[in-house]
Parts: C-alpha cells; structure tokens; sequence
C-alpha cells in the first residue's frame, strides 16, 4: 500500500514530522517500506497563462507565447510543444528556475526570438516518465503561484509493507484510523454527501451465491460524460499511490478503493442485456479480460453475469466487452460484498493478483458498500456528470460476518504479555481501535468492528493490547524455567565430532543446494530413482539429488576452473530416495583431488590416491569404534577396480569409497583422477560404548611372515582366514610391506604380515608359538595357496 | 734417575691440556692412572720404602694424583661441553620454515554459526531437534494455522512435488513434529535446512533457519523479550539494541519481528540498514493457541513462545559477508577464509 502523506494528513494530522510519522506506524506494525518525494526536486517554477501567441519568423514548429506569470508585465516565451494555445494555464520556469537533473533555465535566443523561461511538461518537472506536451492545469489554478505548492509537491509517497492480517490498513482511511488511535487524536473521515436521485431506471439484480456475495449494490447513472477530464488533484493522488489515470470513471473508483478500502465496478450499461446475475460460472465459461486474457472460468468462480453471460470475474478483474470506455454514456456501478473465505485464492487460479482481489481477500468491511457507492457517484457526477438513479441493495443478512463478542480475561493478558496492564489502559486501547467493550467480573466482553477481520479469539484482542501500549513499553524477563540436566548419550555420535575430524584432516566443509540438474544426476548415479519438483526455479536446480557427489563434485569442479589444483571438501546433508521421511538419508561425503598435501618442502609431491581417502575415511570409522569391512563393489560412478563398498560387521551399508569413473571424470571436466566417499550418518553415528578388558600382565610376542600369493588374494582375504583359525591368542595382524619383482613370480606378490601373541595367563614358550604359526601357516596353505617366501 | 712427580705431574697436566677429545683424555688417563700408568707405578715403587718414607711419599703421590684427577675431569667436562656445543651446532635447523606433512581446513560459516547459536541455547538446556526437508502439507501450513489459500502461503513461494508434498519453506514445522512427540515443558531449537521458490541477488532458493520455542506452564512475551534479547547480545558479543516491531505470523500470537542495531554503523545508517540503522533478524512471538490445538496442547494450561531466525543473515553480519550466493558457490578463496 503507497499513499501520500498528504492525503493522509488531511484525515488525521498529528504534529509529527515524516521520520517521527513513519517511525510511529512502523512500531505499530505497519512497515513502511519506503519514503520517496512525490516529485524530483525543481524550484523557480511558477504557474503561467499563455495570454497571446504568434508564430515564430523563423520556425514552423515554434511559437512566441506572451505568458503571464503574476508579474507586472508578461513575459516572453518560446515554445514548441503542439499543445501550447491562448488562455492555456501551463507551468512556466523562470529566469534563475532549477529543474530536476540541475537545469538551469536562462535568458535565451531561440532562432532570434528571445525567450525568458520556459514552459514545462510533467516530465520535464520529473512528475511522470513520459509526457505529451505541454502540462495542462486546470482554469482556475493562480497564475503565479508556485506549482510545487500548487499540485502539493512538497509530500512523501510513503510505501507500507502490510502484514495480510492488516487489510483495515488497505487504504487512507484505514491508515488515518491507525494513527489517530495511536496519536490519541481523532480522525476525519471522508465527506460524503449522496446525490440527489434523477431517475428511477434500475437493473434487475439477483444473488445465486449469497454465501460468496452477501452484499450487492448497484446503481444505473446515465448521461455521463465518459470523455471529461480527470481532475489533476485526483490524477495525482492516483499517481502517489502508484496508479495512471485511465478515465474519469476508472479514476473514481480506483480512487474510492484507495480511500476507502472499497473496490467497486462500473459497467458500460449499453452493453448489458437484461439485469445482473452474481453467480458460480458454468464448466469453461468463456471471459475476456480487461487485461485482454482469455479465460475459462470453472464452477468454483464467482462471476458478474447479465443474461447472456459471464460480464466480470467477482472481486477479480472486469471483462473487457462490457468496460466503460470514451464513449459510453451510461453506467451500472456495482459495489458488493465478497466474503473473504470463498475469494481465497480464486485469483491466483487465473494467475491474477489485483487491488480488488488483494483487498477482498484478506477482508473489505461489510458495512462499507453504502457508503462507498455513495462516495463514487457524489465523484463521478463531479467530474463527469449524470443522471443518478435508485441504489438496488441484495443482501443476505445471515451470510454476513458476524462480529461475536469475545471474553478478555485480565490474568490472560498477565499471563500472555507478563505485565498486568490497568482497567483504564485496556479499555482505552480497545475503544480507540473501534471495539465495543463490556466490562464483567474476569474482564471484559469485547466486539471488534467490521472492518477487523483478523480479531477473533482472546489472543488477537491481547496482540492489539501488546502492540498498542507498545512492545518496547513491555517487560522483559531473564529467563527463570524449570531445566532438568541434559542428557549425553555415548552410543550416538554427534556429527560435529565427524566434521571436525575431517577438517583436521584437510577436507573443507562445503554446502551445496539439496536440488541438482536431471542430467548430473543420472550420469553420476544413472540407476537410482530420483524425484522432480514439480516448480523447479531453473532446469539446473531441477531434482532432488540422491548422492551428495552431485553438489560435491560441482565445487570440485568449479573449483579446478578457478586455480584450485587441489581440492579436498566434504558436505554432511539429505540425499533423497523419496518423499517419506524414512527416505530421506542423512549422509557425509568428501571429494578429495590433486596432491595429497598442500605444496611444500618437507615431503614429496604425491598425488593423493585410494589409500588416502580409505584411510579418511577409516578415520571416521574408528570413531565408532565399530568394526567395518571393504568390499571390493561396483558404483556406476567409480572406477571398477578402485571401489569399495563399506559394510558392517553385519552386512549393513555404510557407504562407498573410490575413484570416480574415468568417463565422468573427463565429462565433468577434471583432468585428474578424483576419489570420493559417502557415508550414512545413520550408521556411521552408531557408536559402541568401551568396555574394558584387562591387560595381561604377561609379554606378547610378534612374529612376521613374508607370504607368497596370488595377485588376486586381496589382504583381506588373508585376514579372514587368519581369523577362522579362531587363534584367540592371536591379538593383531598387521601388514607392513607389500612387495613384487625381482625374487617374487609373475602374477604373484609378497605380502609381509606381523603376527601379535599374547596370552592372559601366562608366557608363550617357543613351541606354542610355533603350534600356532604352523596352524595359521597350514590353513593359508590350504585355502588361498599361500607359502611363506624363501 | 726416572723423574719427580713434579715433573711427571707437570708434563701430565700438559698434556691434559692438549687432548683434544674425549678419547684423547681417556688415553691421557690410562697412561698416568691405568695399571701401567706413570702414577701407578710410582705407588708401586712405595713398598721399598721404610714405613715411614711410604707415609711421606704416600701422601705426595696421593696429592698428585688428585691434582692429576681434579684437572682431568674439569678438562673432560669442558671436551664434554665443547662436544654438545658443537653438536647442537651442527643440528640448528631454519625453524621458520613451514611445518612438515597435513594442513587442516575449515567449517563452512554456516556451520560456525549454527554451532554457536546451538551453543548459547544449549547452555540453557534447549535440545536440538531436526527433521524431513521433504515435508507434508500438514506439518508446514496446516498445523501451523496456515489453511490452504490463506494470504500468507503468498510469503512462502513453495517448491512443491504434488499437492501435498513439498520441500519445506521454515523450519517451523518441527515444532510441530516435536509438541506431537513429546509432552511439555519443551525448549527445544531446530536447525536446518529450508527451501523458497526465489531466487535474486538477496535470496537464495534453499537457505537455513534455527527455529526455536519453549512450552511451559506460566511462558510470557516477557520471557520472550528476554531470551531474544540476552541471545542476540550473546550472538554478538555486543551491547546491542533490540527493538521489536509487531508483525504478523499465522502460527504466532502475539507477533514480533526483532531488529538490532546495525551492527556495520552502529546504528548511524549505512547502505546495509538501508539508511535506518536498524536490521531485521528475526520473526517471533507467543505460539498460537490453534497451533496448540492441533498438537492437542491444553492452551489454558501451558503458553509458550517461538522464534526463528535466517543462519546466512547471522552469519553475513557477523563476519561481514556481502553477497549472500557466495554461500552455496563453495568457492576455496571464500570458504578458506574461515577456518
């Protein structure tokens, strides 16, 4: 909502200046938005008549204007524009006038001819964009004064952000109501004096949907001059509202609307056949808009009908076949009712958003419509003229809004805003917002006036309260609650301590958005199934990832483009397999490329590889303190040979880890190898509580073994069958070399293992070592070919 | 005839002062000391002495080699140090050279703020709650006093999967699984993710909010005030002015918006506070008695207040940051200059 303060301080004045006004309605829950100046600064301008005109000798398009300006003599002015006539009433700058952008105006010769001002259009005084020659005023403006005093340019267009619950505050009216109940001053409200009835010529008007149109009022006036010129005072208290003047009956009622809050409607009465009908639309009833869009209305839509058809979409938007143009001469005024709860939403069904939907949505008071209808004719017969016949009212009284009393309870209010606030302070309050008050023996009985539709229940009443007396006038309490201790649960990790971990160990924290591009997505993870949204805000934020490698790699990437030869970043987030909650997988991944450190002098160059990342992410792992297994596995986005999928000791995922595919690799655009993990956070945070074990008191023993295998023996293959020799004194086995070439067959390789023994009992002797080594040597023989290496 | 002790004596402390090193030394003091050394010969030679030349020549011998002993082990300490000295010399290392080995990174300044937001809550007992970013209908409007239609849904520009589903447009929604799970007293604060259809230099289609609230048997806007206030005084470690401004949330009542005092002018006005010194940071207020009644919360019995807040707004006043996408680039120069 934009108006001018102008405007408003004609309803209500308070001795405050535009900061202290603004400063006091924005505390009071209207945010202003914004104060700008209702016209660009200028000065020397003055208004002048054009009171003989000559051609110029020289110039076909310019004409010498003798233009008095209120000074003794008149002055001579050159001017081109096409509109310049005798008697014509017009803006002159002066000698020594400044205009918007720092025009000066000087002494001028103009083909000859001297010229001593300048006569201006609305653009050249920075009012409007656009102008077509020169401003005209009206007759009677006073010539010589000065035009910023006369059009009142000296005001603010100030700008309020309303909340939707504030439709009382949807015009001047509303907005005057609000500061004198804040200035505890009274307001005047807009003089209406009906205009006298010419005629008793009526339309039929019949309600079919009186639970969506309550009220109905309409009125023929006839012999309107369609074609009279809007009064330049109210052309521009539309303009400082943000609306171009469209013809002096459109201006009336946007005007009414802005004034009042009431948007009303004129019908060109030529076009309609038979009376008006306020009914649902039929399936796909046909309507062209005064926006010239085409629609077909559906069941649900309340339209304006006459006998034949649909005329206007109710509380929406006028069609265009029956709207009021230069030469109608006749017309049927509606104002109506529209009950707030059916309005919700119908416009944005068409895609529309209008200030008479706006204001019917969130509420127009019922008991405006008289007032209103009256307001528009006593404004259209000013201006244009006519013949004003009888007012036709169809009103279900039962489908109005009911205003209920509503109990206040004075502990509430205690008890909601934590101060007891005094009798006469909560009366005051209510009765300067317009509320009937009753006082009985816990509080009051309190009914809102009709124009407040978000007051309804106990609550509302304490939030005007609050927001009245002020809520910086209110307490403020430390906080003094019951707290009980908190709660530290071992066996779940917190995924702070996760993080952290990874930073220590280099990997930035990255957050990517949540929705990646449909293409990413499945050449990363082509089998998964994905969800789209349904209202993407562009093709690249599209569907909803199942990986965190989309965003990851992304900002790998992007980050490669930008320099960056090394890039480490994790991301802890949702990847999501569906809409159900349980589908919705909290995750940890990394991206990890380039060299495993940061360049420096101490160590050798390397670039990072499998091992890195396995060792990351084991990192993790061990935080757990839960065993896991990698599996050898394939990952449509990783590389065959270097993937491992990530299981517990029971089988359950935890995760992938390897290199990413080499045909991603090059489709994304690195130009290096890249290795990635994702882990589930749901598993991964499962910690096992410590439970202590005793320490043997006897020494342990370590032999190592260097063993011949086959290349495809996987380490942990070898560990496995260590292991089935349920050896309980073997404590650890632990590889430390792995070698190949020289000595060592082809497709074999030595891997040199530590074998650690301890008993709790006792000391182990030679020949129980040996019984165990021999033990695990036979089965290594037996199941994966193993030898020891001569 | 062989030499005088004194001579013997003289030429051993000579040649003590001569030795070089340790090794040196220990030669020296095996050929005066050792079984054939000059001064264990001369003891030998005692037993062909009367008792009483023995004593006297006893004692003499006895002075020398002392005097012999004490110079050789100040001469073995200063070889000993010289030798550290020359050790230590020789390992000095350019100890302003960069460390060896791994680097560590960063948080991501999201993070470090939701942390210290957790942080200051926590300390007063709230628990930290999360929950579905893909959401119903229900949870994000519906319960929450924000039927279908309602002029407010035109504040959350939703990314919907069909009617019903959606991606979640606060995180208020919480609150609602929250007073469905638990029964009151609640303090609870609710971190997360959240998604709005809009997408220009000041708005970023997903960003994060903290909700936070608390039920409990006798909770007044007062308290409100209270822990909006201490927060935002605790968040910047400032002595901050707050204001709060009514405003309007369906599932709040009654409703504030809380500015502070510009904390890049100090209140003076600058391009960031849009020239009135203050910015918005947070949306609160009394919870809703509907939003009580739909989670079956006896609003005669309990009261409670919520508040919520945007991390990326925090976290751009804290340390600066003047372009709210640069969240989201993941750009190193940028997230690096956290850690």
């Amino acid at each position: 909502m934009q108006f001018s303060e102008a405007w408003l301080r004609e309803f209500v004045n308070p001795a405050l200046d535009t900061a202290a006004l603004v400063e006091q309605i924005t505390m009071a829950g209207l945010e202003v938005d914004a104060v700008t100046p209702a016209a660009a600064q200028f000065s020397g301008v003055v208004i002048g008549q054009v009171v003989s005109m000559a051609a110029h000798p020289d110039a076909d398009k310019l004409r010498v204007c003798q233009v008095e300006v209120g000074e003794a003599e008149p002055l001579q002015i050159v001017c081109g524009a096409s509109n310049v006539r005798e008697g014509l009433k017009i803006p002159a700058a002066l000698i020594g006038a400044v205009l918007p952008g720092d025009f000066k105006i000087k002494k001028s010769k103009l083909r000859g001819e001297l010229s001593f001002g300048m006569l201006c259009s609305e653009k050249e005084l920075g009012i409007a964009d656009d102008a077509n020659g020169l401003m005209e005023l009206a007759d009677d403006a006073p010539v010589g004064m000065d035009i910023r005093d006369y059009l009142e340019l000296n005001d603010q267009l100030i700008e309020v952000d309303l909340t939707p619950n504030r439709a009382d505050c949807l015009s001047v009216e509303g907005i005057a109501r609000e500061v004198a109940l804040l200035n505890d001053m009274p307001f005047s409200v807009a003089e209406i004096t009906p205009v006298a009835v010419e005629h008793q010529d009526t339309l039929s008007i019949k309600v079919s949907a009186s639970d969506a149109c309550p009220r109905y009022l309409g009125r023929l006036i006839k012999n309107v001059n369609a074609s009279a010129a809007t009064p330049l005072w109210m052309q521009e208290r539309l303009r400082r509202s943000g609306l171009r003047s469209l013809g002096p009956v459109v201006d009336v009622t946007n005007y009414v609307l802005l004034e009042l809050g009431q948007p009303l409607h004129a019908f060109d009465a030529a076009k309609l056949s038979g009376g008006i009908e306020v009914r649902m639309a039929k399936a796909d009833e046909p309507l062209k808009l005064l926006n010239d869009q085409e629609i077909k209305a559906n069941t649900e839509t309340l339209v304006i009908a006459d006998a034949e058809k649909a005329l206007a979409l109710a509380g929406i938007m006028g069609g265009s076949e029956s709207a009021v143009s230069d030469t109608t001469t006749d017309i049927f005024l509606e104002c109506a009712f529209f009950s707030p709860s059916f309005m919700m939403g119908k416009s944005r069904h068409y895609g529309l958003h209008t200030d008479s939907s706006h204001r019917f949505e969130r509420g127009v008071d019922a008991n405006l419509q008289a007032r209103a209808i009256e307001r528009a004719t006593q404004l259209i017969v000013e201006i244009a003229g006519g013949r004003v016949g009888p007012i036709t009212e169809v009103v279900a009284q039962a489908q109005l809004p009911e205003r209920v009393a509503i109990t206040l309870r004075a502990k509430r209010i205690r008890r909601i805003l934590g101060i007891d606030l005094d009798v006469p302070v909560v009366e005051g309050i209510l009765q300067r917002l317009g509320m009937s008050v009753t006082k009985d023996a816990e509080g009051w009985q309190v009914t809102a006036p009709g124009f407040r539709f978000d007051i309804a229940i106990e609550a509302d009443l304490i939030e005007e309260l609050g927001r009245v007396y002020g809520y910086n006038n209110l307490p403020q309490s430390s906080l003094l609650m019951r707290s009980a201790l908190s709660e530290a649960p071992e066996a779940i990790l917190d995924i702070d301590q996760l993080k952290d971990v990874l930073v220590a160990r280099d990997y930035q924290e990255a957050i990517t958005y949540s929705f990646v591009a449909e293409e990413l997505q499945k050449s990363i993870v082509p089998d998964d199934k994905y969800i789209k949204l349904q209202n993407p805000i562009s093709a690249d934020l599209a569907v909803m990832r199942t990986t965190l490698w989309c965003g990851l790699l992304q900002a790998a990437a992007y980050n490669t483009k930008r320099q960056q030869g090394r890039v480490r970043l994790f991301e802890a987030g949702q990847r999501f397999l569906g809409i159900d909650a349980a589908q919705q997988e909290k995750m940890l991944a990394g991206v990890a490329l380039g060299s495993v450190n940061r360049e420096q002098w101490g160590e050798k160059t390397r670039k990072v590889d499998f091992y890195d990342v396995k060792a990351d992410v084991e990192s993790l792992c061990a935080l757990t303190g839960h065993e896991v297994q990698f599996v050898a596995g394939q990952h449509a986005a990783l590389h065959p040979g270097q993937s491992a999928e990530i299981k517990t000791l029971e089988g359950q995922t935890l995760g992938w880890v390897g290199m990413l595919h080499p045909t991603l690799e090059k489709k994304l655009g690195f130009d290096g190898n890249v290795f990635l993990f994702e882990l589930s956070q749901n598993v991964l945070l499962n910690r096992k509580v410590p439970v202590f074990n005793g320490l043997s008191k006897f020494p342990s023993v370590r032999r190592d073994l260097a063993l011949l295998v086959a290349e495809e023996v996987s380490f942990q293959a070898i560990k496995q069958c260590i292991e089935n020799c349920n050896e309980d004194l073997i404590k650890a086995i632990n590889v430390f070399d792995i070698y190949r070439g020289q000595g060592v067959e082809q497709g074999y390789k030595s891997v040199a293992l530590g074998l650690t023994m301890q008993d709790n009992t006792q000391t182990l002797t030679d020949s129980e070592i040996d019984a165990i080594v021999n033990k695990v040597l036979d089965a290594l023989f037996n199941n994966i070919s193993a030898k020891l290496r001569d | 005839m062989s030499a005088t002790l004194e001579e013997i004596l003289a030429q051993a402390l000579q040649e003590l002062a001569a030795a070089s090193d340790l090794s040196v030394l220990d030669q020296i003091r095996v050929q005066y000391l050792g079984k054939k050394g000059a001064f264990t010969l001369q003891m030998k030679e005692l037993g062909k002495l009367d008792p009483e030349q023995r004593r006297v020549a006893g004692q003499a011998i006895n002075n020398v080699k002392d005097d012999f002993q004490s110079t050789l082990e100040v001469r073995k300490h200063a070889l000993q140090q010289a030798e550290l000295d020359a050790r230590l010399a020789s390992e000095t290392i350019d100890v302003t050279l960069p460390g060896r080995g791994q680097s560590v990174a960063g948080l991501h300044p999201v993070t470090l703020t939701l942390r210290r937001i957790s942080k200051i809550f926590s300390s007063v007992g709230f628990k930290v709650e999360e929950g579905p970013e893909i959401e119903d209908d229900y949870h994000n409007f519906e319960a929450l006093n924000i039927p279908s239609h309602h002029p407010a849904r035109a504040m959350h520009d939703t990314f919907y999967f069909d009617a019903h589903t959606l991606l979640r447009t606060h995180t208020s929604p919480v609150q609602v699984r929250s007073m469905e799970t638990y029964q009151p007293p609640l303090k609870v604060i609710a971190p997360g993710r959240v998604y709005r259809c809009d997408s220009d230099i000041t708005h970023t289609p997903m960003f994060h909010q903290v909700e936070g609230f608390l039920v409990d048997e006798n909770v007044s806007f007062a308290d409100l005030k209270g822990v909006v206030y201490e927060f935002l005084r605790a968040f910047f470690e400032k002595d901050i002015q707050v204001r709060f401004r009514p405003s309007y949330f369906p599932f709040t009542e009654p409703s504030a918006e809380v500015d502070i005092e510009c904390v890049m002018c100090d209140g003076k006005g600058c391009r960031v506070c849009s020239h009135t010194g203050w910015l918005e940071v947070m949306g609160c207020g009394m919870i809703h008695p509907e939003v009580f009644k739909a989670v079956n919360i006896d609003t005669e019995a309990y009261t409670g207040f919520a508040f919520g807040m945007g991390v990326e707004r925090l976290a751009m006043l804290r340390y600066g940051i003047n372009d709210l996408r640069l969240f989201f680039e993941n750009d190193l120069k940028f997230l690096g200059q956290f850690n």
